[in-house]
């Protein structure tokens, strides 16, 4: 567990060591976010519809964005390889990764979804809601795409692949998301899709890491 | 403990199963091409005309075999993905992306007479049914495996990356399949129906039933073909490939 903190620690210092890389995700979400209005028109009604969606997709490609960092430096310095012959399990010291990631890159978007829905005439509620399905579902983006960025480690082209890669497998991600906005936008309650998006929140902890540890050893043979 | 009657095992060498896949594949061919045969001439001359759809409804002998297959292939690629991490057999790798270009073509088809037969029949080329959802998603699935394989030089880890798509990507399928069905249902958008299709003639059932089978037998044709050439490609410093007759002239 010591080396879960360890890496945790290690890999947040060093994201704020380079700010940068962490804010262009973040502009990039709030820049697609708000080209929607632009290119659809500034109907109200229009854009409340459409709100949960669009913020919900820009989430999806700012996390995907930012996956390209989470193994390439530590790579190409050959820590990673050191991190495979350490005691600890390797699925631990990824799941320290990922987490270090999510609170890099999902967390920020989450805090900063709501204020974005402003743009778009969220009632309050729909933004507390919003809220806590990016709360629910940015976890999930970071750990499917560890997955992917393991894979394409080092492969030419990696960027464009790992989008082709963890774009569909996102999808459910999305659906459910953007899904509890809207059902409690219609009076349907979101209860069931934030359960189910919980649910695969538990099944993405548990399987991820490990699948992504895998990817990873095949990556450094 | 009793020998078994063929060992298997024996087969999980590209040297012992590129000779095996080179007796098999002309025998699946033909079957192939009887039961192709046998299931046109079925759909086309013998299957009555629907009284709904009219003759417009004879492209799901092509539609639904190739949507079966496309799954059933995913599914196939997947255990041999599973074979491959388990026992870490090189011909499983092999056999999956001898599929997996066959599987793309399967999902594409379905795709693509899906979008034949919707113009007449719903008076539009798309509609966002779950199935149809899906079944891109899982055609999206396919062209991620393709091109994670050919993205990687080393064959070896190619095929071991690409395990672990189809893994995880098998994981995926029913989950997606089910979040596009809740999805649709609430949005209420196109209210289409394909399950409650009229109770099927028995011999548009048949024609259907041959179909599948002789897609089934092409696509064991075609991967036996291909893994046969992924062999003598990765193979082709081995002795035994320079021994082989073909290789001789």
């Amino acid at each position: 567990m010591n080396a879960f903190v360890a890496i945790l620690r290690r890999d947040l210092l060093l994201a704020m060591r380079r700010k940068s890389e962490m804010l262009t995700a973040l502009f990039f979400f709030m820049i697609v976010v708000s080209l929607f209005p632009l290119g659809i028109g500034p109907e109200t009604a229009l854009l409340r519809r459409i709100a949960p969606g669009v913020l919900w997709v820009a989430a999806l490609l700012a996390a995907m964005l930012s996956l390209n960092r989470l193994f390439a430096a530590d790579h190409q310095d050959g820590t990673l390889e050191q991190m495979t012959l350490s005691p600890t399990p390797l699925s631990l010291l990824v799941g320290g990764k990922v987490l270090a990631h999510w609170l890099t890159a999902g967390l920020p978007l989450v805090l900063l979804a709501p204020v974005l829905g402003l743009q778009f005439d969220l009632s309050s509620r729909a933004l507390g809601i919003l809220m806590l399905s990016l709360l629910l579902g940015t976890p999930l983006l970071s750990l499917i795409g560890a997955i992917g960025a393991a894979l394409t480690l080092g492969v030419r082209g990696g960027g464009v692949l790992l989008s082709l890669l963890v774009l569909p497998l996102y999808i459910p991600a999305l659906i459910f998301g953007a899904g509890a906005v809207e059902a409690d936008m219609a009076g349907l309650g979101a209860g069931g899709h934030l359960s189910l998006l919980g649910a695969l929140l538990a099944l993405g902890v548990f399987f991820a890491p490990w699948a992504a540890t895998a990817a990873l050893r095949i990556a450094l043979e | 403990m009793s020998q078994p009657l063929i060992n298997w095992f024996k087969f999980a060498s590209p040297a012992s199963f590129y000779p095996l896949a080179g007796k098999l594949w002309p025998w699946f061919a033909a079957l192939a091409t009887a039961f192709a045969a046998a299931g046109l001439w079925i759909s086309f001359f013998v299957a009555p005309t629907d009284f709904q759809q009219g003759e417009g409804y004879r492209i799901i002998f092509i539609h639904v075999p190739a949507s079966w297959m496309s799954m059933f292939i995913y599914c196939v690629m997947a255990f041999w993905s599973a074979i491959g991490i388990g026992f870490n057999t090189r011909l499983s790798g092999m056999m999956s992306s001898a599929l997996a270009p066959t599987g793309a073509l399967f999902a594409f088809l379905s795709l693509w007479t899906g979008a034949l037969w919707g113009k007449p029949m719903w008076g539009a080329w798309w509609v966002w049914d779950a199935r149809l959802t899906s079944e891109l998603i899982l055609l999206f699935l396919y062209l991620g495996y393709i091109a994670l394989t050919a993205a990687i030089d080393d064959p070896r880890r190619a095929d071991k990356a690409g395990a672990i798509v189809s893994l995880v990507g098998v994981i995926n399928v029913p989950i997606i399949y089910f979040s596009v069905k809740w999805w649709n249902t609430l949005h209420q958008g196109a209210s289409v129906s394909m399950t409650k299709a009229p109770t099927m003639a028995a011999t548009m059932l048949w024609g259907m039933l041959l179909m599948a089978l002789a897609f089934w037998m092409y696509s064991i044709a075609v991967a036996l073909y291909r893994v046969r050439a992924i062999i003598l490609e990765r193979e082709r410093h081995a002795t035994w490939v320079a021994e082989l007759p073909e290789m001789q002239r």
